[in-house]
């Protein structure tokens, strides 16, 4: 819809594919991310008795415009070792990884970067896309704590790739389709018929998909929060072991993208969690343009319901940071192959019998 | 088998009391204060820069002495027979011109043992804490009240005096000349 | 910041060429704990060997002592273990008073043993605040320090100084308590205790920590004794050791307190979860040593039995003291002037810093943190 809005107004393809394109960047990605790093630190200072930023702006509210300025400024340090094009490309391939999952998200049903079938499937094979930046930005940087970074992200992505394909492949047996937008409008409604709450599934069947849809939330929630190095599994860039991991060597605005990438994919994921499981874009209480006939107010109020059950997760994600402690890599990957694989594979099953009974 | 679901449960249990008493302190007043806007009152015990009463001070070097580090400098001069140098504030009558009192804050540990000797009371520790400074020569402070050319003065007259005096001697015993007494080793710059 | 020493190159059976890697991790690491230097051998992240290199804080305090008198080395003994300053004034307070053979009136002892178990409180509340941040979890550690703060302010209401104290004298105090001292102190007790209690909730029995904790590090009773592992760690490995109560010293006969020791609760015994745990009931424990002393203080005049001139005749001692680490002595000789001849320190933290090898090897390099942590060294007083 936006494109053929574009279209009209600009006549050419291109511009509007253009258009079309930079405009999650712009109008979501950047304006999250500024406020997502200083919720964070409110965040995390308000759950230790602290006060966080206080300086820039009325409660510090501009204190990450002043961060960004202060990172453009800042010397680009290349190592005298490291490999250059590799440590260059690194950073630009981490973002391009987390910014190509919002192509497929959908925000409303208005607004949906490209509506393709694949769309679920797109987002989880884009977002394994990150971790070539990631091993490439260990490796290059020539230092040891870059490296074994690296190589745990690397084994902690993919390992928990697994599970999160496993639990989608289950809500996709429900609902029959990968296309996020048709699975959004699935959960229309209101909230009993989100994922979590068994779907659009009537009768018997739905009881026994309650418990099972929690659980698998849960454990999709869990490996979510391991694709994007959260605590307690932020084991690729633990400070107390590896300093920061991977982007070790990283100065400046290489370092702000690798920050953005983060926070971008703190809430692709969460966006994620929340078109499978929480209806996505849909109101738990139905809309108000329906209310009063105006129509047009339907797709930002879906925006603005779609924003706000990402950034809870996104909440939830710093809540659960800020109260953790980190997991080890053997305790990491056990987690993942001795608990939430297995348990995942069981509910499959149960969720494929039932779909085929 | 049950000790597997246990190991899940607790795991997941755990996280959410943890995850209740974080939640709970959203709600906590914050503990910390916006410190330059906002300052705690010191107590008044409080050991920091160090401050001389250079009114009352004597000269007797008993701080300089009782230093770890030796951060404080003293150089005095004898005041002159017909002199008056004062009183300090307890009554004691100076002898002593103080032509030298520094104090090298950069050396300085803030142990309060120098205020302990002082028999005038003269040397304590203030609540002044912010004094940073780009050089470190800076941080030497002057306690001195005395101008530069007073200090020169002081220096003078005495020398003359002692010159006198040994020249009187010098004419009485014909006994080599002595020098003004310096009685205090110059500190390490 | 890393160094690539080639060595131990094999060659596998299937013709893969492997090195053992050697990490650098220090001097400058976010959790060495001050300027330690580990150098890994590492078998892709399991630890083969480790060693120490320490000296990187070395301010000859040894040799200092030797040319100031015997009052003017305890603003030196401050900065060994500057987390416990208090208690290390206290031990070199008391080594001094025996050489000399003077006996300090009964409530500068009292004020003595409060102060101690506070600063054993402080002590121990960085040792697990930052070994939470070792493990990953950041607001425990700013809860622990939130607390510490209250004990500092009552240190610097008392005699001025927030770290470095120059409180303990040789004869006497260099204050008497603040006159509000006792209510405050009361105050604090009622508000930590309940705090303990958070802590262990939000820390101590998360799965999480357990797991990363327990099992983890196991220093067994015979290599801690071999290694003359003193205080908390040995008692982590399940040994009722403790000088307050063996050798006690000061009034610590008059009050009752018990010695915690591992138990292996969640895995073997001297493992770090157990080290970890002793640390917390000690602070238990040091809190109620502190609420007898506060409500039984004798009056007196804690500057009495200062001698104005201390000049202790020829002789030598050594006395030690329970430091919130562990057993802190001081050897002292005197020729019979008024600096010592000799001071030498037997540091806990030096100590425990050598049975770290034995301990690491076969460990991931995520344990080197937790148990380094579990340890409690500071490094102040390794170099010293």
């Amino acid at each position: 819809m936006i494109y053929d809005f574009f279209f009209k107004l600009t006549n050419s393809n291109f511009l509007a594919d253009l258009i079309q394109s930079l405009l999650p960047l712009f109008i979501f990605i950047l304006p999250f991310a500024l406020f997502a790093v200083l919720f964070e630190r409110k965040v995390s200072a308000h759950m230790q008795d602290r006060l966080g930023p206080m300086r820039v702006g009325y409660h510090g509210i501009l204190q990450t415009v002043a961060d960004i300025l202060k990172l453009v400024q800042k010397e680009d340090i290349i190592p005298t070792l490291a490999d250059k094009p590799l440590f260059n490309i690194a950073p630009v391939l981490v973002f391009a990884g987390s910014y190509l999952a919002f192509a497929a998200i959908p925000f409303s049903s208005a607004f949906i970067g490209s509506n393709i079938d694949l769309g679920i499937i797109f987002i989880i094979a884009a977002s394994g896309f990150v971790v070539a930046g990631i091993l490439m930005a260990g490796w290059s940087s020539n230092n040891k704590y870059s490296l074994l970074g690296a190589m745990r992200s690397a084994a902690q992505i993919i390992s928990y790739e697994i599970p999160t394909v496993l639990v989608v492949l289950s809500v996709i047996m429900i609902t029959g389709t990968t296309n996020l937008l048709t699975l959004s409008e699935m959960q229309t409604g209101h909230f009993w018929n989100w994922m979590i709450f068994g779907g659009p599934v009537m009768g018997i069947a739905k009881f026994i998909f309650i418990p099972i849809m929690i659980i698998n939330f849960v454990i999709i929630y869990i490996s979510t929060l391991a694709e994007v190095n959260r605590t307690p599994f932020d084991i690729p860039e633990a400070e107390s072991e590896l300093v920061s991991g991977y982007h070790t060597e990283y100065s400046g605005m290489k370092f702000a993208m690798f920050f953005l990438s983060e926070y971008a994919n703190m809430f692709a994921v969460s966006a994620i969690v929340a078109a499978l499981f929480l209806g996505g874009y849909q109101s738990p209480i139905g809309y108000l343009g329906n209310l009063f006939g105006v129509h047009w107010l339907i797709p930002i109020e879906q925006f603005f319901w779609f924003t706000a059950k990402g950034i809870f997760f996104v909440f939830v994600q710093m809540w659960l940071r800020w109260t953790l402690p980190r997991l080890r890599v053997d305790q990491l990957m056990a987690l993942c192959w001795k608990y939430l694989i297995p348990i995942a594979f069981v509910n499959l099953l149960i969720i494929g019998l039932i779909t085929v009974l | 088998m049950k000790e597997y679901f246990k190991n899940a449960w607790s795991g997941l249990f755990t996280v959410f009391i943890g995850m209740k008493i974080t939640f709970k302190h959203l709600f906590v007043p914050a503990v910390t204060i916006q410190y330059p806007d906002e300052r705690l009152q010191l107590p008044e015990r409080e050991r920091n820069r160090l401050y001389v009463n250079m009114d009352d001070c004597i000269g007797c070097d008993q701080c300089a002495r009782a230093c770890p580090v030796d951060c404080i400098t003293i150089e005095t001069v004898k005041g002159l027979a017909g002199e008056d140098l004062g009183k300090t504030s307890n009554g004691k009558r100076k002898a002593l011109w103080v032509t030298k009192f520094d104090i090298d804050f950069a050396k300085c540990c803030y142990c309060q043992l120098c205020v302990f000797p002082c028999p005038t009371e003269c040397i304590y520790m203030t609540d002044v804490f912010e004094f940073s400074e780009l050089e470190r020569g800076n941080l030497i402070y002057d306690f001195v009240t005395l101008t530069p050319q007073e200090r020169e003065e002081k220096k003078s007259n005495y020398a003359k005096f002692e010159a006198e005096k040994a020249a009187e001697k010098a004419a009485a015993k014909a006994a080599p000349v002595n020098k003004p007494i310096d009685n205090q080793e110059t500190p390490k710059q | 910041m890393s160094i690539t020493i080639e060595k131990n190159k094999s060659e596998s059976k299937t013709g893969i060429r492997t090195e053992e890697m050697v990490l650098n991790m220090g001097p400058q690491h976010p959790s060495t704990h001050g300027v330690l230097r580990l150098e890994l051998q590492l078998e892709g992240e399991i630890i083969t060997n480790v060693i120490p290199h320490i000296g990187y804080l070395h301010r000859c305090f040894e040799k200092h002592a030797e040319a100031m008198n015997y009052s003017q080395v305890i603003p030196y003994t401050d900065r060994m273990d500057y987390l416990a300053s208090m208690y290390n004034e206290f031990g070199y307070a008391i080594a001094v008073e025996k050489l000399l053979g003077i006996q300090v009136p009964e409530r500068v002892e009292y004020i003595r043993v409060i102060m101690g178990e506070l600063q054993r409180i402080a002590s121990h509340l960085v040792a697990l605040g930052t070994y939470a941040v070792d493990i990953g979890a950041f607001t425990p550690f700013l809860f622990c320090f939130r607390d510490r703060e209250k004990i500092l302010s009552l240190f610097e209401q008392t005699c001025g100084a927030r770290l470095l104290y120059n409180y303990i004298w040789v004869g006497g105090l260099s204050h008497d308590l603040h006159p509000d001292f006792i209510n405050q102190t009361n105050d604090f007790i009622k508000y930590f205790r309940p705090k303990v209690k958070e802590l262990n909730d939000l820390l101590t029995k998360n799965k999480i920590f357990i797991d990363r904790t327990a099992n983890i590090g196991v220093l067994p009773l015979d290599v801690a004794i071999n290694y003359g592992i003193s205080g908390p760690n040995l008692r982590g490995s399940g040994f009722k050791w403790d000088i307050r109560k063996e050798d006690p010293y000061s009034v610590y006969n008059k009050f009752d307190f018990d010695i915690p020791v591992g138990q292996g609760l969640m895995g073997k015994v001297g493992d770090c979860w157990d080290r970890y745990y002793v640390r917390i009931l000690e602070m238990e424990e040091s809190l109620r040593i502190i609420e007898q002393a506060v409500n039984s203080i004798p009056e007196g005049d804690v500057t009495s039995a200062i001698p104005k001139r201390i000049k202790p005749p020829v002789g030598q001692v050594y006395s030690r003291v329970e430091n919130p680490r562990g057993e802190l002595g001081y050897f002292i000789i005197s020729d019979g002037t008024i600096n010592p001849f000799r001071v030498k320190v037997k540091g806990p933290s030096f100590v425990h810093l050598g049975v770290l090898n034995e301990v690491l090897k076969g460990h991931m390099i995520a344990d080197v943190i937790a148990i380094l942590g579990s340890i409690d060294i500071v490094l102040g007083e390794v170099d010293r």
